[in-house]
């Protein structure tokens, strides 16, 4: 009897869990992006980081299927004559790693933070938490810029294409992580105060125990759907420092740089190098911001049942 | 008789479909009927099925339930179970309803008076002004002091007691023929308990009003009902009069109801329960669970646990700089000591402080002042050294009032079994302490391959037994037990009665229960301490306490608690 109605609710909650039709196609969409962007060595026609394999003489070629267009260059070519396809997909690689690089290195630091000032409260609570104040008081952007170009102060290297991509993940983390300690914070003063929590104290068990055993599993649906949508928005955040010339160089592009490089052209009437590599971000943020929405709505807490 | 009766209930069918395309009947052919100026109990344990009833009333059956059958009749009159409504009745006029939660069943953005007059406006068409004069005469009537003032106020101004009162003037407020009462209260101390129940009762017979009384707790029925419906998994096993269902019960499961509810008029050695329990295989575990015991520690010829001058205040600070901030002493100078396999309880109602000592002691809490020593050592307090009170913790083990906060759901019964066993290097590797951890398990009643589970498979009172298991994996010398079986029916709360005492037995634990509840206090320890007001106003042995208690708030405790054999209206 019990058995049954356990599997009864099992069934019931994987129909529920089902997601609509539109989120479906988010997720493939996505997948399929992120595959392309993972495979983009082995799939794209060209390497748009290799300078020798592309030639002046082949630049600015419109689409295919416009007038004067190449079948060798699927959606055109750039100033350099490097292939917009090849480039975008290897741009949205270098978009996607920096983006998920930026958001986990936030949900690492957010979360422990969190934690420590959610389970000991006090002084460290209220000095973590004043910092992560000070932190939301300057906009995504600008203390993006500030530490993109204080890092190219300090070190000429933070210039260099090998580094870039952690100067931006860095610029980018700290910002995001403060909204992971918040959300982290409330949670465990929530569970922090249940009675499996007080159990554990009563065993004896050290506080890291407590915390990372014991209460973060129970504070981690939040922070996927946080993640989710965090994502998109690191991925939006990387683009536009890139736009602004702080970002990844144009001989290593990501689809921010591509963007900055097609905007000096979009008046001359060449749309295309600007137009592409802005669909694929497009295309990529909504779909990730779609899934994460959806996620939000599956995990809010007025939704979930007790225990 | 020639008189309608107030409500007539005949075979009502109320189904939920369930996942697998068949239905649970969670109502299956009750009928009941009660006179004007009756009050009629409706009793069982949870999932019964008693407040499905209530609801089908009420029209509160949520989707996808439906009543599949029946008929119910407002004095006289037929009732739509889709709309609550009928030929000349109407919900919320002919029905008064009461909640078991008075903190949440009012609107706490109304003040008082618009709360009453909200109804009165709307079913009876008065003016405010009348409407006002009638909630006023309602206040008084409901014993609530003075009701001018009290109209203006907003919920949270109201203790839980004068918002049960409230709440039961609304449910008056358009002269309704029946008055629905779910848990009216379980969320109240055993004063206010007492006061609403005569409120309720006196409102029954001046008014002659029928109420239905669900409740779970058989005293209130014996203090309260003239009749009495008792209920086992959608079936009405047993109904007739109090006196006669309580003295002669028929039906089996009534009796092992009956015999399950602890006795408040004298002590017996074990609770009478309904299912025999797998004792071999348990004791000899228990047994293996005391050999292992490495806490010998002989606390000499003094007392195992000591408590000395206990002050515990909560201060909340304002947020301004600067300003004041505002302390309330919840526990003021408590003293008192347990010996070794002694069993010590601690009463009093909420907000005595009863939870905040046990909570200091578990080194949960720190105190203002005072000490607590364990076997000699100060381990809480002024001059307690850091590896006494890292001793101590493993001698001090807790259950909690919650069987559904009290267990991490994303961890493995195993692995929460384990997790003390480990830590305090009472097995040597992992698999040693799973089988500890079986062992445990089959301690506590449960079987071995429970440990692969989740707390969510296991109900209330297997909860707690695991939390019992989880308390002994420590191998402690004195279990602090706060309120563990005031969430747990009846007849579960016998079985983790008994096994706390079957534990006791087979390992000499010392215990320290805290509870609201006398009668399980007395069947449960040798001594007793009454909290009030943060202070200890008697402390005494058992037996002598019930008997001869001598502080008048002892003697007014035990007189308010409802008991199934001071049958009121026989």
């Amino acid at each position: 009897m019990t058995k049954g109605v356990i599997t009864a609710t099992r069934l019931g909650a994987l129909r529920r869990a089902m997601p609509p039709a539109y989120v479906t196609m988010a997720g493939l969409v996505a997948g399929a992006l992120l595959l392309a962007a993972l495979f983009a060595p082995q799939i794209a026609p060209t390497n748009p980081l290799d300078l020798r394999s592309f030639n002046l003489a082949d630049s600015e070629i419109p689409p295919f299927w416009v007038e004067g267009g190449d079948a060798r260059f699927l959606l055109g070519t750039d100033n350099q004559g490097r292939d917009m396809l090849s480039a975008i997909l290897y741009g949205a690689r270098v978009s996607i790693m920096i983006g998920g690089g930026a958001v986990f290195l936030a949900a690492a630091i957010g979360v422990s933070l969190g934690l420590l000032a959610g389970y000991l409260g006090g002084r460290i609570d209220a000095v973590i938490m004043r910092i992560g104040d000070i932190i939301l008081s300057f906009p995504t952007i600008l203390l993006a810029l500030l530490v993109a170009g204080l890092a190219r102060a300090v070190t000429p290297e933070a210039a260099n294409p090998r580094y870039v991509p952690f100067v931006l993940i860095g610029a980018i983390a700290i910002h995001e992580w403060v909204q992971y300690a918040r959300t982290v914070r409330a949670a465990t003063m929530v569970e922090g105060a249940r009675e499996y929590v007080k159990a554990a104290r009563v065993i004896g068990l050290p506080s890291a125990r407590i915390m990372f055993r014991h209460i973060l599993p129970n504070v981690m649906s939040p922070v996927l759907v946080i993640a989710t949508i965090n994502l998109a928005q690191a991925v939006l955040t990387e683009a536009t420092l890139s736009f602004l010339g702080v970002g990844m160089p144009p001989t290593y592009p990501s689809l921010g740089t591509l963007i900055r490089i097609g905007n000096e052209f979009v008046f001359s009437g060449i749309w295309w190098i600007a137009l592409f590599p802005a669909l694929a971000l497009v295309i990529l943020v909504l779909a990730v911001n779609v899934i994460g929405d959806w996620l939000r709505d599956r995990f809010n807490p007025k939704l979930r049942s007790r225990g | 008789m020639t008189t309608v009766p107030a409500l007539a209930i005949e075979d009502l069918r109320v189904e939920y479909p369930q996942a697998d395309g068949g239905v649970l009947a969670a109502v299956d052919g009750v009928s009941l009927t009660i006179a004007p100026g009756e009050i009629h109990a409706v009793v069982g344990e949870s999932g019964a099925g008693k407040t499905t009833v209530a609801n089908a009333l009420i029209g509160l059956i949520e989707n996808p339930g439906r009543v599949a059958g029946g008929t119910m009749r407002i004095g006289g009159a037929l009732l739509d179970p889709a709309t609550g409504r009928g030929d000349g009745v109407q919900l919320g006029r002919d029905i008064g309803v009461i909640f078991q939660d008075p903190m949440t069943s009012l609107n706490p953005l109304f003040t008082i008076e618009s709360q009453l007059t909200e109804t009165m406006r709307f079913h009876l068409g008065l003016s405010q002004v009348e409407a006002r004069a009638r909630a006023l005469e309602l206040l008084k009537a409901v014993g609530i002091p003075e009701p001018e003032r009290r109209l203006q106020s907003y919920p949270h101004q109201l203790s839980g007691g004068q918002r049960q009162r409230v709440v039961i003037a609304a449910a008056l407020s358009c002269n309704p023929k029946l008055l629905v009462a779910d848990e009216p209260t379980t969320a109240l101390d055993v004063s206010i308990q007492a006061q609403i129940l005569a409120l309720i009762k006196d409102l029954a017979r001046t008014r002659g009003l029928g109420v239905m009384l669900v409740t779970h707790n058989m005293g209130v029925v014996a203090e309260t009902a003239h009749s009495v419906t008792v209920m086992l998994r959608g079936k009405a096993v047993e109904q007739g009069p109090v006196a006669q269902v309580l003295r002669d019960p028929q039906h089996s499961y009534t009796k092992a109801l009956l015999a399950a509810v602890p006795r408040l008029d004298r002590k017996l050695t074990r609770f009478a329960v309904l299912t025999s329990e797998k004792s071999e295989a348990a004791h000899a575990a228990r047994q293996a669970i005391a050999g292992k015991s490495p806490m010998e520690r002989t606390p000499g010829d003094g007392p195992l646990l000591t408590v000395e001058n206990l002050t515990v205040d909560y201060v909340t600070r304002g947020w301004l700089p600067g300003s004041k901030g505002r302390s309330m002493r919840a526990v003021d100078g408590v003293s008192f000591d347990i010996r070794a396999g002694e069993a010590l309880g601690l009463v009093g109602e909420s907000g005595c402080g009863k939870t905040t000592v046990a909570s200091v002691i578990a080194g949960l809490v720190k105190p203002t002042s005072g000490r607590v020593l364990y076997a000699g050592e100060t381990i809480v307090g002024e001059g307690a050294g850091r590896a006494s009170r890292q001793a101590s913790r493993q001698a001090l083990q807790m259950i909690f009032q919650d069987p559904y906060a009290s267990l991490n759901p994303r961890m493995r019964i195993g692995a929460i079994l384990a997790e003390p066993v480990l830590f305090y290097r009472l097995a040597g590797s992992k698999a040693e302490a799973a089988e500890d951890a079986a062992l445990l398990l089959e301690a506590v009643g449960l079987e071995r391959q429970h440990a692969k589970r989740f707390p969510f498979a296991f109900s209330g009172g297997q909860r707690q037994r695991i939390s019992i298991a989880r308390a002994l994996g420590a191998r402690p010398r004195l279990l602090i037990c706060d309120e563990p079986t005031s969430s747990l029916d009846v007849s579960v709360q016998a079985q983790i009665l008994n096994l706390i005492k079957d534990l006791r037995d087979s390992t000499g634990l010392t215990l320290l229960l805290i509870s609201h509840d006398l009668a399980v206090v007395r069947q449960m320890c040798d001594r007793v301490a009454v909290m009030q007001a943060g202070r200890i106003v008697e402390i005494e042995a058992g037996e002598t306490l019930f008997e001869t208690p001598r502080h008048p708030y002892t003697r007014e405790l035990l007189s308010l608690v409802p008991r199934i054999d001071r049958i009121a209206i026989a």
